[in-house]
């Protein structure tokens, strides 16, 4: 396939109400409309969902079909496309329009319950809407003299634990219906029953449960569908709505955050046509509530004379912080771990704290399992891509011919790009390949071709295919690959062999931000190499101190075996959850070894309750900031609630530096950004420079797995984290948790037939006992548990991912 | 009198077990298949377009057109698809030549087959009619028995599967689209055009739909000829017909006669409306054309002349009312049929006949005002013609056309109080003395 060629548009001219309009070939008369300044009523007519013509209520007049003919009846303009020379008569200019459009609402609305005053959507409907703009003033189905009868239904129907179903209210245009098989590819709501009796509706024993359910709700152009979490809480004319970006992962995609009285109440998807479109994962949407928990932090603590936190106010806080980390930096230094949360401008306030107070460049965002070889990969291959910059885009995935994912699956860790993917699928345009232990559901749906590769034979398994791929393809690599070594190499070498493009794929918000931002031990802000000598005199210029430390500093790993051997002697750490962590024991053990610990979170968590001084930060609602998402997109907010007590991390990480007498230079999240754009990102011609010696902190992994003989029940261990499970941002919503998927073990028919249908894990770390379900094609003596659905996770309770751990029936247990 | 009978189809139904293979092919059944054979496919189509066979299932396109619009050259399958749905009240033509004539439908699926180049058929008949399914089902197997379906057919090297297929029972599955949907296996609405059947039909191949008795009008016409059939009927509607009269005759049934034939010939076919009562109104193609009266009884009934008087010639289903039969009555039964049987998908045709069912009701229980009629008219017009489909039109047609020629009749029912006639004395059995 030759690269694309430069689109040339046939347009086509049409005349709509008296005014001439070209557009695109295949262009729908109702869109074309819009180019005119023509709104034409429409209910079942969505722009990103395949046109039904089922309500009727776009009809126009079409008194020339392009032909010198004009249709006899009314057309619905939802459906038609224009033709050259079309002449189109909308109810602006036509009776005939016009009425046809006041009859079609006139019949909506006679079996409507007309209950807009206690109805969810009453004020920002588009049937209550649209009844003003284009239908009549007064019913004449239930007036005086005809009082009909309205169809009835018992009310109202759960489609699943979330979504709720007044059918009494549809008017049964199919959005939701086609949204579900369409985009999300869950197709678990249907019509059901004919005539006025015709209803959405789901089998009895398969509830809608999608990871996208919530999106119906908000493309229902009636109040049918509610959700269990805002039903009755709310009029939209009550109210605020303050655009977002969603918090959950690296996607980056637009919500509308809706909030009253200092209380948000629900999070709608924003329109962005680059990122999410109109979509958005129902973690995105539903997951809120974390953020106003009982435990959320809400003033300093200080660790008082007998042992136990007391609150402090600021000022002391900030005295008592930098007193400890100035005592821990003499006792062999301080370590900062950031978590991967942190807005851009929160991540550069920690980066340069470590490097201007703490004179360290121990610092690293990754909470997670990582290695050195992805450290470099990120150096080498991520940082400071993005769209414009050589970056993939999500309009790239839908452009490829070929998309190869290894170590992601998009359904569970990056719901936008695998919606993206879906939509380019669909169309026809572009074939997955997934090199994965087995066929999910979200590949299934994806028609992906599975390449069936254990964790830890990435490598070879990217070689193998690396024949198929030109510069057509796009790879996009996971952060799960940070742990198979060589996967990362060889990901890089085949991109560059085969021209095939590259993007890596982090699962949280804050990932992608805290790289460009310098949380890490090798890079500095702007993408400097920590081993550049003139990157570092760039950057020590820019913040006007004399030098920066000079050597690249300790990795998350490093830092938790520096404070166990008691190399250093204090931590900073920001959101960081141990049970994430490469070791959950050994992260524990460090923060306890630590002389000195600060700590900064929204909620009270057990690294708070173990910290010396405790900061309260705020949660994104709070606070201003910008997330940089996989694709090195900006994606910047603003406050959507003003809470003058919740102060984001730059903030408190000042008022440290200040007492530390060293003064980071910014207090607010205005002048980081300021300062950010002015020290902008590393100039490449020096990049390419001293490219070499670059990244030659470590040296080529091997790719030697453990082979280990398989004893008898050995097995790999596959995990990932599923988009809904116990993650702690999820808390707080009940009927969010009960659509997450019923944590199973999936195994091999072959396991299923010796181990029975309930399964003990064992490995280095503990066991775990939990069903087990057959996986026809999972890869032979490999084993999939969900990372973080049952207990306090598989890294904590059970072993690392891609290690061999036993597996057993668990006699008894079951039945 | 007879004379100006044509019978094809329904020639053989009064013989000893008719729907035999062997009674059928004593009468030169199947001969048309070597005909058939001996010619090239498209000599088939366009001598069926030479005919002028218009489709028998309402709508009148030309078949042979039809057959040409099948892109050759797409590599998918080709299919054809006989409807056999017949649920119009009133229609009762299709159900009775399959079982009278049952071969003569499979013979037109082989030759209609070989023409469009399909090598699977299928017949979908309406559900309820499980009788007629059978008979079918076992003409099919005799067929494939005889070597007329399978393999190499008549050493053609022509292979034809024909499956018969029982619907579900919804008047929407005849609208063929809707039973494209039944047909592969999903709910029966219909569905969007472009595409057409032609391009993208069954299972998104090109794909030809046909009524029971145009496909069944093929073999004739490959035997004798086009210029045979298009010396039947009129200029522009050609050959023979199947005519169904039903209701207040005294020789209900199908008469097979030159399309163009009038109401007042076929009568006397029938012997006459019931004994000692008048023709009051009549529906010439079934309850979705609009209604005639006694005035349209000299109105050819071809394409052309019925839809010149106002109406439409659609299945040729004759329902005959007498001066016994209240219409607002009539009109409300139709009514609630559209009701029970919209699919559901568009708004006009799912909430219209809704409304319309109510609106009637009072009507006939003689409530509301003349303004009412009004609001009816205008009520169909944002129907007709809005809908998604025909179904939803042809709700219309018994309302605005009775109201067109009885309007003093609903008005009746209001200064009545309700319905001025005695529904008893329209019965079949009105006059007999019945106890329980
Ligand atoms: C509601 C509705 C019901 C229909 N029912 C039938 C039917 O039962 N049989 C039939 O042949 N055509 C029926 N039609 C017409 C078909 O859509 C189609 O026009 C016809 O089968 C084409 O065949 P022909 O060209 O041989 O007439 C129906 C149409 C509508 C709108
Ligand atoms: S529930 Fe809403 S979106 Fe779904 S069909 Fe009904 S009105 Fe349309
Ligand atoms: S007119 Fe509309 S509701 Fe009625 S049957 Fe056709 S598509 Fe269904
Ligand atoms: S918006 Fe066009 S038919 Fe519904």
């Amino acid at each position: 396939m030759s690269a694309p060629e430069i689109e040339k548009t046939d347009l086509v001219t049409v005349t709509i109400d008296g005014v001439q309009v070209s557009v695109p070939k295949d262009t729908l008369v109702i869109r074309a409309a819009e180019q005119v300044g023509v709104q034409i009523p429409r209910f079942c007519d969505h722009p990103l969902l395949a046109p039904v013509g089922a309500c009727r209520q776009c009809l126009v007049d079409v008194p020339d079909a392009g032909n010198g003919r004009g249709f006899p009846k009314p057309q619905a303009s939802c459906t038609l496309p224009v033709a050259e020379g079309m002449v189109v008569s909308t109810q602006v200019s036509s009776p005939v329009a016009d009425k046809a459009q006041q009859g079609v609402m006139e019949l909506l609305l006679i079996n409507h319950p007309l209950d807009c005053p206690v109805c969810d959507k009453g004020g920002e409907c588009p049937l209550q809407n649209q009844a003003m703009s284009n239908g009549r003033g007064e019913s004449r189905f239930s007036d005086d003299r005809n009082r009909g009868v309205k169809r009835t239904f018992p009310k109202p129907i759960n489609l699943s634990p979330m979504v709720l179903l007044d059918r009494e209210r549809c008017i049964v245009c199919q959005r939701c219906t086609r949204f579900a098989d369409e985009i999300a590819g869950d197709p678990f709501i249907a019509l059901v029953e004919r005539g006025v009796q015709q209803q959405i509706g789901i089998a009895e024993d398969a509830p809608f449960l999608s990871y996208f359910s919530g999106n119906v709700i908000q493309i229902c152009p009636v109040g049918a569908l509610t959700s269990e979490q805002y039903r009755f809480r709310s009029r939209p004319f009550d109210l605020v709505s303050t655009p977002g970006v969603a918090e959950h992962d690296a996607c980056g995609s637009a919500i509308r955050v809706d909030h009253r009285r200092g209380t948000v109440l629900r999070r709608q998807a924003g329109d962005d046509p680059a990122v999410n479109e109109e979509w958005i994962s129902d973690k995105d949407r539903f997951a809120f509530a974390y953020a106003q928990a009982d435990d959320r932090l809400t003033y300093p603590q200080v660790r008082d004379e007998d042992g136990a936190l007391r609150p402090a106010s600021w000022p002391e806080a900030f005295t008592v912080a930098a007193r400890g980390l100035a005592a821990a930096k003499a006792a062999g230094g301080v370590g900062v771990l950031t978590g991967g949360r942190l807005s851009a401008e929160d991540a550069y306030a920690y980066a340069k704290l470590a490097r201007v107070a703490l004179d360290t460049n121990d610092i690293d965002f990754r909470a997670r399992p990582l290695s050195a070889e992805e450290a470099d990969f990120l150096a080498s291959h991520v940082v400071l891509t993005g769209p414009g910059a050589g970056g993939v885009t999500y309009a790239d995935l839908e452009s490829a011919a070929t998309v190869v994912l290894v170590g992601l699956e998009p359904e569970d860790e990056a719901a936008a790009i695998f919606l993206r993917l879906r939509k380019s699928v669909r169309a026809g345009g572009t074939e997955v390949i997934s090199l994965a232990p087995f066929t999910t559901r979200g590949l299934a749906k994806l028609g992906a071709r599975l390449v069936p590769t254990a964790p830890g034979d990435e490598p070879a398994a990217l070689r193998a295919l690396a024949g198929e791929l030109d510069a057509t393809a796009v790879l996009l690599v996971g952060e799960r690959l940070a742990v198979v070594p060589g996967a990362l190499s060889a990901a890089a070498e085949i991109a560059a062999a085969t021209g095939a493009r590259l993007a890596w794929v982090p699962r949280r918000a804050g990932d992608r931000g805290a790289i460009e931002a310098g949380c890490l031990p090798t890079l500095l802000p702007g993408g400097r190499p920590v081993a550049d000598a003139g990157a570092r005199v760039d950057v020590a210029a820019a913040w006007g101190v004399d030098a920066l430390p000079a050597t690249p500093g300790r990795d998350a790993d490093g830092i938790v075996a520096a404070l166990v051997a008691g190399a250093l002697g204090g931590l900073v750490v920001g959101g960081v959850d141990p049970d994430d962590t490469a070791d959950p024991a050994a992260t524990r053990a460090a923060i306890d070894a630590a002389g000195f610990v600060v700590a900064l979170d929204v909620r009270r968590t057990e690294v708070t309750d173990r910290a010396d001084v405790v900061f309260p930060v705020a949660p994104t609602t709070d606070k201003s900031g910008t997330f940089v998402n996989w694709e090195g997109r900006l994606r910047p907010w603003e406050a959507a609630l003003r809470n003058p007590a919740s102060l984001p991390e730059l903030r408190a990480l000042a008022g440290i530096a200040d007492e530390l007498g060293a003064s980071l230079g910014f207090r607010t999240v205005d002048e980081v950004r300021a300062e950010m754009a002015q020290l902008g990102p590393w100039d490449r011609t020096d990049r390419e420079r001293s490219e070499p010696g670059l990244s030659g902190t470590t040296k080529p992994p091997s790719e030697a797995r453990d082979d280990a003989v398989r004893a008898d029940g050995a097995v790999r261990l596959a995990t990932w984290k599923q988009l809904l499970d116990n993650g702690s941002l999820q808390e707080g919503d009940k009927y969010l948790k009960a659509t997450a998927r019923t944590p199973v073990a999936l195994v091999t028919p072959d396991a299923y037939d010796r181990y029975g249908p309930t399964v003990t894990l064992t490995g280095d770390r503990g066991s775990m006992t939990l069903p087990a379900e057959i996986c026809d094609d999972l890869v032979d003596g490999v084993v999939w548990v969900p990372a973080n659905s049952v207990g306090n996770g598989v890294l904590a309770d059970l072993a690392s991912p891609g290690t061999t751990v036993t597996i057993a029936g668990a006699e008894g247990v079951h039945g | 009198m007879t004379d100006v009978l044509t019978p094809v189809l329904t020639d053989i139904w009064d013989a000893e077990q008719a729907w035999k293979l062997a009674t059928y092919a004593e009468r030169g059944g199947y001969a048309a298949l070597d005909a058939a054979f001996a010619m090239s496919p498209d000599d088939i189509i366009t001598a069926v377009k030479d005919s002028g066979l218009r489709g028998r299932g309402g709508a009148g396109f030309p078949t042979g057109m039809k057959w040409s619009f099948i892109p050759q050259d797409n590599p998918k399958p080709k299919y054809l698809v006989v409807n056999a749905d017949e649920s119009e009240p009133g229609t009762c033509k299709d159900i009775p030549l399959m079982m009278g004539n049952p071969h003569v439908l499979v013979e037109g699926v082989i030759i209609s087959s070989y023409a469009i180049r399909a090598n699977k058929a299928f017949i979908y008949i309406r559900g309820e009619v499980v009788h007629v399914i059978r008979r079918v089902q076992a003409a099919v197997e005799e067929a494939y028995a005889a070597g007329h379906l399978g393999k190499d057919i008549h050493g053609s090297g022509y292979d034809l599967d024909v499956v018969v297929h029982a619907g579900a029972g919804a008047y929407i599955c005849g609208e063929e689209t809707a039973l494209l949907e039944g047909l592969e296996g999903r709910r029966g609405q219909p569905r969007l055009r472009p595409p057409f059947p032609a391009v993208a039909g069954l299972y998104a191949s090109p794909t030809v739909i046909n009524n029971v008795e145009s496909i069944a009008s093929v073999p004739a016409i490959v035997k004798n000829g086009a210029a045979w059939f298009g010396a039947m009927g009129t200029e522009k509607s050609k050959g023979h017909g199947i005519f169904s009269l039903s209701g207040h005759v005294r020789k209900p049934g199908q008469y097979e006669a030159p399309l163009g034939i009038t109401l007042r010939e076929l009568l006397d076919l029938a012997g006459g409306v019931r004994e000692g009562h008048q023709l009051k109104f009549w529906t010439p193609g079934g309850s979705s054309t609009p209604l005639f009266t006694d005035q349209h009884l000299d109105v050819p009934l071809d394409f052309e002349g019925v839809a010149g008087a106002g109406s439409m010639l659609g299945t040729r289903a004759l329902q005959i009312f007498d001066d016994t039969v209240c219409v607002v009555r009539a009109v409300l039964r139709w009514t609630e049929f559209y009701q029970h049987e919209s699919c559901g998908k568009c708004t006009p045709c799912r909430e219209g006949t809704w409304w319309l069912a109510q609106a009637l009701t009072r009507l006939e229980n003689g409530q509301g005002s003349e303004a009412d009629l009004d609001q009816l008219i205008d009520q169909c017009d944002n129907i007709l013609g809005r809908a998604f489909c025909a179904l939803g039109d042809g709700a219309t047609s018994p309302v605005t056309s009775s109201i067109q020629y009885f309007r003093e009749e609903y008005l009746a029912h209001l200064s009545h109080g309700g319905c001025p006639f005695d529904p008893a004395r329209s019965t079949a059995w009105a006059g007999t003395e019945v106890s329980a």
